[in-house]
């Protein structure tokens, strides 16, 4: 099975393609923009690079941020608080661009998008770097309007697989999207949980009869020893409520960015391991 | 006038199933089966005879004679649904959900609530029908109404209070859908109001038109006729898309929504959508909404809880854009002093939401000649308001 009509050529595909080469599972840590303030997510995307982080997902903080769970709601309440608007995200990207050529994804919910203009913030969002956008509450069927612009300035769309999804739509999605598919691995919210659903590798390998794109799986990967188990058998790990937990606990702390670093730098040798012994052989 | 919503379950450009995927493959689930229990003789029977039996169906069409003569202008009509088991017209959705979560064979019923009128109906349901019932409600709004919250329990409902965000209604339907998202195997989500995600503004639409159909066959007895204007209070708007639905086609007849003005729409305080938003995309639905220059969701005031919302259904914002409907707003004091009034002139105390309605209809009549008619959906009943009411009249109860 091909997918002609998205090869990805952009940072996300080139670091997916680099990382297959070396059968290396990609860590995608997702850190709320602003959370606690925009010159500390600059930093943190730096120390996350450093220690380990393939890809980014930069959360662009909402009011109303329906699919997540405390955990990353909190962490949205104090990228409002801190001014982390659409144009101060930008803003610091283009700053970012110049030391760092990680894969940055945004990731939010439509109305800020829509509020900003969907054509314009793909214009502005490729010209500050940006490689990808997420908008968990945009399915393909109303994503039109975004998916076009997006794909004229080389903006991947990344859209998300649920466990609920079946099979059949998860082909048409595949169809529409580019960069990486991300499945969501449990029926629920963003946020920790205590296991990793059994059936997550069952599911992965259904999905690979339907796309050639690298699958990446979050929501409820917290720990070093669960993304080593999920990183067995896809192509990507991300983590994100662990993260804004991390962060609402040292947020007044100076190691606030050595301790996220740490975590990360964690996650990813727990990753490293994870195809050592036993795990499935991937092919992304 | 084209049968809307279309296919894409839009409303011109509004609209739409703007919601995770996780969620997707239930709304089309819970499309199709409304389809086939819309066509389904059997579901409609059951509709009907629970309608009549345990709703109280149908409600009267009553004309305020002391009302209109006192404004010495049109007819004042007023369609009670405040006459409806559990005292609003929120009880007709959440019998026909009720009744589709059973032919779906769900075993839990959810729902949000501001005021708790939308939760104690859902409870009201659940209860008759055998289902678990778990109503989340704003933690401000669970101390504000404290009688509803204690009804929702009364009739075995779980009521949990929400924490987030400005812990009100909007933030109740955040959380019913984050537990949705996670339940949605076995759960069915009754959302209250005519707004949300395809096909839910259709369903609630379907399931509250039968106030319109009854007032059109009611005023044809009484007049002859249909009636010049129709008036309804417009927060989400399911009474007022019931009442305007089944006279959509018939452009003779004006079609008024009237909106929370609060303290009033040149500050920030007020919960007047159609009057003062901008299109976005909220709750699964693109419509309009109150929200600041970079789309965070504002929040929002009315004295009626049940108005205190920052979006609309998606099918007024259609109403409005193509100039079928207009939208009004009546300030929190207009409206209390139109409860006064009806009170006093009728002997029928309306809930605060409904005095919206009918103080634009106050203002309007005397403006009418004497033989026009206007008809007021009165949504609801004043008994959950006295608390409210008494403190803004600066009565200790």
């Amino acid at each position: 099975m091909t997918n002609r009509s998205n090869t990805h050529s952009g940072r996300i595909g080139e670091k997916f393609r680099e990382l297959a080469t070396r059968r290396e599972p990609a860590l995608i840590p997702y850190i709320v923009a602003g959370d606690p303030g925009l010159e500390h997510t600059r930093r943190l995307v730096l120390e996350l690079e450093a220690r380990g982080a393939d890809l980014i997902e930069l959360g662009v903080p909402f009011s109303d941020p329906m699919a997540d769970g405390p955990a990353n709601q909190r962490a949205a309440a104090r990228g409002l608080a801190a001014g982390a608007t659409l144009p101060a995200i930008l803003a610091m990207v283009t700053e970012l661009r110049r030391t760092t050529q990680v894969p940055l994804i945004l990731f939010g919910y439509f109305n800020p998008i829509l509020r900003y203009g969907c054509d314009r913030l793909c214009a502005d969002a490729a010209r500050a770097g940006l490689d990808g956008l997420l908008v968990v509450d945009l399915p393909p069927e109303e994503a039109r309007e975004l998916a076009r612009p997006a794909r004229a300035a080389g903006l991947d769309i990344i859209y998300l697989l649920a466990p609920t999804t079946p099979l059949e739509r998860s082909r048409v999605i595949a169809r529409s999207a580019s960069g990486f598919l991300y499945y969501v691995s449990v029926t629920g919210v963003t946020g920790a949980r205590a296991r990793i659903a059994t059936d997550l590798a069952a599911r992965l390998s259904e999905l690979r009869t339907v796309t050639d794109l690298p699958i990446g799986v979050g929501f409820g990967i917290s720990t070093p020893a669960q993304a080593r188990e999920v990183a067995a058998f896809a192509d990507a790990v991300v983590v994100g409520s662990a993260i804004s937990q991390l962060i609402e606990t040292h947020a007044g702390s100076d190691r606030l960015v050595e301790v996220v670093g740490d975590f990360a730098a964690a996650l990813k040798a727990a990753m490293r391991t994870a195809r050592d012994g036993g795990g499935a052989a991937v092919s992304a | 006038m084209q049968n809307l919503p279309d296919s894409r379950g839009r409303f011109g450009d509004f609209g739409g199933r703007y919601v995770a995927e996780t969620l997707m493959p239930a709304l089309f689930d819970l499309e199709k089966a409304y389809q086939e229990a819309r066509r389904d003789p059997r579901f409609r029977a059951d509709l009907k005879r629970y309608a009549a039996e345990y709703v109280g169906r149908p409600t009267p069409l009553f004309l305020c004679a002391n009302l209109t003569a006192r404004c010495a202008g049109a007819k004042i009509y007023l369609k009670r649904e405040d006459l409806c088991h559990t005292g609003a017209h929120k009880v007709n959705n959440t019998l026909g959900q009720a009744l589709l979560a059973v032919r779906m064979g769900k075993p839990r019923i959810t729902a949000e609530t501001g005021a708790g009128q939308h939760g104690v109906a859902t409870a009201t349901m659940a209860a008759l029908f055998k289902r678990e019932c778990e109503v989340f409600m704003g933690s401000v709004d669970v101390e504000r109404q404290s009688l509803n919250v204690f009804r929702m329990k009364l009739l075995g409902a779980k009521v949990t209070p929400v924490d987030a965000g400005s812990r009100s209604l909007k933030d109740a339907l955040n959380e019913a859908l984050r537990d949705w998202i996670a339940t949605v195997r076995d759960t069915y989500y009754l959302i209250g109001t005519a707004a949300g995600p395809h096909p839910y503004p259709m369903i609630v639409r379907d399931f509250q038109a039968v106030i319109g159909r009854e007032t059109r066959r009611q005023i044809v007895a009484h007049e002859g006729r249909l009636p010049d204007v129709i008036i309804a209070c417009v927060n989400g708007g399911s009474n007022a898309i019931g009442i305007f639905y089944p006279f959509i086609k018939d452009l003779a007849v004006r079609l008024v929504g009237v909106e929370a003005a609060g303290l009033g729409i040149s500050g920030p305080m007020h919960a007047a959508t159609l009057t003062a938003g901008q299109v976005g995309v909220l709750h699964g639905n693109r419509t309009y909404l109150l929200q600041d220059e970079m789309g965070q969701v504002r929040e929002t005031h009315s004295i009626a809880a049940g108005l205190d919302y920052p979006g609309v259904g998606p099918e007024h914002a259609w109403l409005k854009d193509s100039g079928r409907a207009s939208y009004a707003a009546v300030t929190d004091a207009e409206a209390l002093e139109a409860l006064r009034l009806l009170s006093e002139c009728e002997g029928i105390i309306p809930a605060l939401e409904s005095s919206h309605a009918v103080a634009y209809a106050l203002k309007l009549a005397p403006t009418l000649p004497r033989d026009q008619v206007i008809v007021v959906n009165l949504s609801g009943r004043g008994d959950k308001d006295m608390q409210t009411v008494a403190q803004a009249f600066g009565v200790t109860l």
